[in-house]
């Protein structure tokens, strides 16, 4: 078994250049970042992530969370390691400094929730989901709401929990049936919710809901849909944890990956209704929800990266140990480890120039969050917003489904080793499945990315980035032979993002369907091509940095290489998928569903 | 009472280390340093101690290169109240450390030094004593418990034959081994508090210290690649060749 280590330097490279470090530390507020304090708030939370959390990974899988009568039990170790975890004040990083939290930018925040998830992805959901609830009640909460449940929830001392889906209303949510009748000054709520995450637990001593539900006048569909905080014990007038509320977790569900964390039904009102409080005003549950899911959705895409680099690193020393055959095209001599093979070499390729090109793309949108939030002018605000908006889709979308296939290959490196589940391998592959899934499908990003990002627009926000993405070719140019193939390649790619672009603007909405039939090819195409770019850029800073003295050399070159490997081997897939969009829509549809 | 804390920057634990192409050390550019192992089991015994309500303040000090910075920082996230920096780029052995020290004692007067018994760099294991020595104070070398009472301390030191339990006076010198904690790690609001507290940086000048080495390193080299065993078929062979090949027996 392979014991995580946290990539530092490629963390550090990407903050500073892709999140642009320089910039945030610059904005109101974030006047105590500095790359020392990344170094410093990296390297501990690295250390604590290699010591506590991935120790537990394998263990956590193996034995699962557990339900027994309406209990639900966390693997062995997840509650000690939860009471460390917020102990050493990590789940307040991004929270507001007014309920106990750090204030630190989301550009160092998602690096760590890159580790958190490499090192144990089924216990981190648990503060992930804890850090949603407070990003939808700081935005649309009341003052008494935030003063009640706010400072728990930064310090970990009660978790939180996202409820929308219902047997019947998955990611249609304008089938949501749960009622809330108002009584007094609160709500009685009933109703029964599926898949929520750490929805019951024994490693806090209470749970904060966060429930979609319907009043008794709603409107039909999603315009009639409230939010609502239902806590498992009510809180007493002096903050304590009061009596246990009407819910029940009824089972927990056997999944294909992420096993130590349970994944509840929830009964609401049972013995007659759980007491709930209204967040912000009635009918505009879905809206509030959205602040905290985009938020989320680039959190799941890092959960594509963290467990794609934990089965590259996985792979990757298997790859330096496993002895098997002599070197191609040698008949005697000593057998090599199969690092030395080509197509392990380019398995691996794969997998880093992956991962490196998805970090910088979901750091770069980290650092576009801290500008859209913190920045004092509200028309740049509003630039990095949208841009924000166009990324978010594309790093959650494109991440997930490129995890699954690294942590394929990951298994595909251990030969049939990786098929056993003794080798740990297949874990990632287990784990990564559900990324393309929640916090919205591929196929749901993929629509928010033509319609409300780009169709809405008429493609403005993107286009102004393919024009950006462009003007790295002068550069690209200037860099003369070495980088030649990666230009053409390059070059190659954009156009056929903007021949893409240009084709969902204009059919968008006289073709909604066809639109829709290549919406997933496309959210592909904008991540390899905006992946690429990334790699374009990381390329030239390490030509321009390998001779200056005191460079780290040895960092600069293997990312020049990797970052070739990308815009030679993996970026000419832009081509092909930028003809699927302009010219896959109709074959896509032109058998009848009654002809399957 | 005060305690002084000595920490030294290393090559972090978990890098391989590589010898220079060279032949004149090992390689440090761009690799990943941290504070080695045995102080922080230093610094730990100290805050573990302040807890405790034993000791009042903690100061911690490192000697050489300016980052050494960032580990004084890492010691004071850890809960040391303030460090102390002589800074030189110069190679520093442990005679010159230990005179280093002493000297910054001599400033500071604290009633206990831990330090750790080596540093996983250059394995020297002679700056505790060292310093020991140049103070005429009591020591506890490989100490894996502690406990002060009064003006003197009771410590459980480990040697080959066991444990061996001793009662010095202090002020006195104590080196850590591993059994004496396990290091906390440091949370996230210590960090941020650990910026703002003061560190102070002197020249070996300063102390009237002379730091130039006594000791030359002719050449570092990487230990020997193990060959191929062989397989034995019996106890007799393996005593055989024991005896008669690498005649050991």
């Amino acid at each position: 078994m392979s014991t995580y280590t946290a990539p530092l330097k490629d963390m550090q490279f990407a903050i500073a250049e892709f999140a642009g470090l320089e910039g945030v530390a610059a904005l109101p507020g974030c006047g105590e970042v500095s790359a020392e304090l990344v170094e410093a708030v990296l390297t501990e939370a690295g250390r604590f992530a290699q010591g506590v959390l991935d120790p537990l990974n394998r263990s956590g899988d193996k034995q699962g969370a557990q339900w027994r009568d309406g209990a639900v039990t966390a693997p062995d170790g997840f509650a000690d390691a939860y009471r460390q975890f917020t102990a050493a004040g990590w789940n307040g990083l991004a929270a507001s400094t007014d309920y106990g939290g750090q204030g630190l930018p989301h550009c160092i925040a998602l690096p760590l929730q890159e580790m958190w998830n490499s090192a144990n992805m089924a216990f981190c959901l648990c503060p992930m989901l804890t850090t949603g609830v407070q990003e939808a009640l700081t935005h649309h909460g009341s003052r008494v709401l935030l003063d009640t449940y706010m400072p728990k929830l930064v310090s970990g001392e009660w978790t939180g929990t996202m409820n929308l889906t219902e047997p019947q209303a998955g990611s249609d949510l304008s089938a949501v049936r749960t009622r809330a009748v108002p009584e007094g000054g609160h709500y009685r709520i009933q109703g029964t919710k599926i898949f929520i995450t750490w929805g019951e637990h024994d490693m806090a001593e209470n749970i904060v809901h966060l429930v979609l539900a319907r009043l008794p006048d709603a409107p039909e569909g999603v315009k009639g849909i409230s939010m609502f905080v239902v806590p498992k014990f009510l809180v007493n007038t002096d903050g304590g944890r009061g009596a246990r509320n009407d819910i029940r977790c009824v089972s927990i569900e056997h999944k294909l990956g992420i096993h130590g964390s349970p994944t509840c039904v929830l009964a609401y009102g049972d013995q007659g209704g759980a007491t709930g409080y209204l967040v912000g005003e009635p009918n505009r549950g879905l809206e509030y929800m959205f602040t905290m899911m985009n938020h989320a959705r680039l959190g799941v895409g890092m959960e594509g990266v963290a467990i794609a680099e934990r089965a590259c690193q996985h792979a990757l020393e298997y790859a330096k140990t496993r002895v098997q055959g002599r070197a191609i095209g040698q008949k005697s001599g000593d057998r090599v480890t199969i690092i030395h093979h080509p197509d392990v070499r380019r398995m691996l390729m794969t997998m880093r120039a992956q991962i490196e090109a998805m970090r910088a793309l979901g750091y770069l949108a980290a650092g576009e969050l801290d500008r859209a939030k913190r920045h004092p002018d509200a028309q740049v605000r509003a630039r990095h917003q949208s841009r924000l908006d166009l990324l978010t889709p594309v790093v959650k979308g494109w991440c997930t489904e490129l995890a699954v296939e690294i942590a394929s290959l990951g298994v595909q490196i251990h030969g049939g080793m990786g098929f056993v589940e003794e080798t740990g391998a297949a874990q990632y592959l287990r784990d990564a499945r559900i990324t393309t899934i929640y916090e919205g499908t591929t196929g749901i990003q993929a629509n928010d990315l033509i319609g409300r990002k780009v169709g809405a627009e008429q493609g403005a926000t993107a286009f102004a980035l393919i024009a950006e993405m462009r003007a790295l070719d002068a550069p690209l140019a200037a860099a003369g032979a070495p980088l030649a193939p990666a230009r053409a390649s390059f070059l190659q790619a954009v156009d056929g993002l903007e021949a893409a672009t240009r084709w969902l603007v204009d059919h968008y909405r006289a073709e909604p369907e066809a639109a829709a039939a290549v919406a997933v090819p496309y959210l592909k195409l904008f991540g390899t091509v905006a992946g690429g770019w990334l790699m374009a850029r990381a390329a030239l800073i390490a030509r321009e940095r390998r001779d200056i003295p005191g460079a780290d050399r040895a960092f600069l070159d293997a990312k020049l290489a990797t970052a070739c490997f990308y815009l030679e081997h993996l970026l000419p897939q832009a081509d092909g998928l930028s003809r699927t969009v302009t010219g896959g829509a109709a074959s896509t549809l032109a058998l009848d569903p009654s002809a399957f | 009472m005060k305690v002084l804390v000595t920490v030294k920057r290393v090559i972090d634990p978990y890098v391989k280390v590589r010898v220079k192409s060279d032949g004149t050390g090992v390689e440090t550019a761009n690799v990943k340093m941290a504070m080695n192992p045995f102080c922080e089991i230093a610094v730990e015994q100290a805050v573990r101690m302040k807890e405790a309500g034993i000791v009042t303040e903690i100061v911690a000090v490192s000697v050489g290169v300016p980052q050494c910075q960032e580990t004084l920082r890492t010691a004071m996230a850890m809960g040391a109240d303030r460090g102390i920096l002589v800074e030189t780029t110069a190679e520093v052995q442990p005679l010159g450390v230990a005179k280093l020290v002493k000297a910054i004692i001599d400033k500071e007067q604290p009633k206990l030094v831990i330090m750790g018994k080596q540093a996983i760099d250059d394995d020297s294991n002679q700056c505790g004593q060292m310093v020991s020595a140049l103070l005429g104070w009591p020591q506890s070398a490989f100490t894996s418990a502690i406990a002060v009472n009064g003006d003197s301390a009771d410590v459980t030191r480990e040697i080959d034959g066991g444990l061996e339990k001793l009662t010095i006076k202090l002020p006195a010198v104590v080196t850590t081994d591993l059994r004496l904690n396990e290091p906390r790690y440091v949370t996230l609001p210590n960090i941020m508090k650990a910026k703002k507290k003061p560190l102070e940086v002197i020249k070996p000048e300063a102390l009237g210290v002379d730091v130039a080495p006594r000791l030359k390193t002719l050449k570092v080299e990487e230990p020997p690649k193990r060959s191929a065993g062989v397989k034995v078929a019996d106890v007799a062979e393996l005593v055989a060749k024991l005896k008669n090949e690498a005649r050991v027996i």
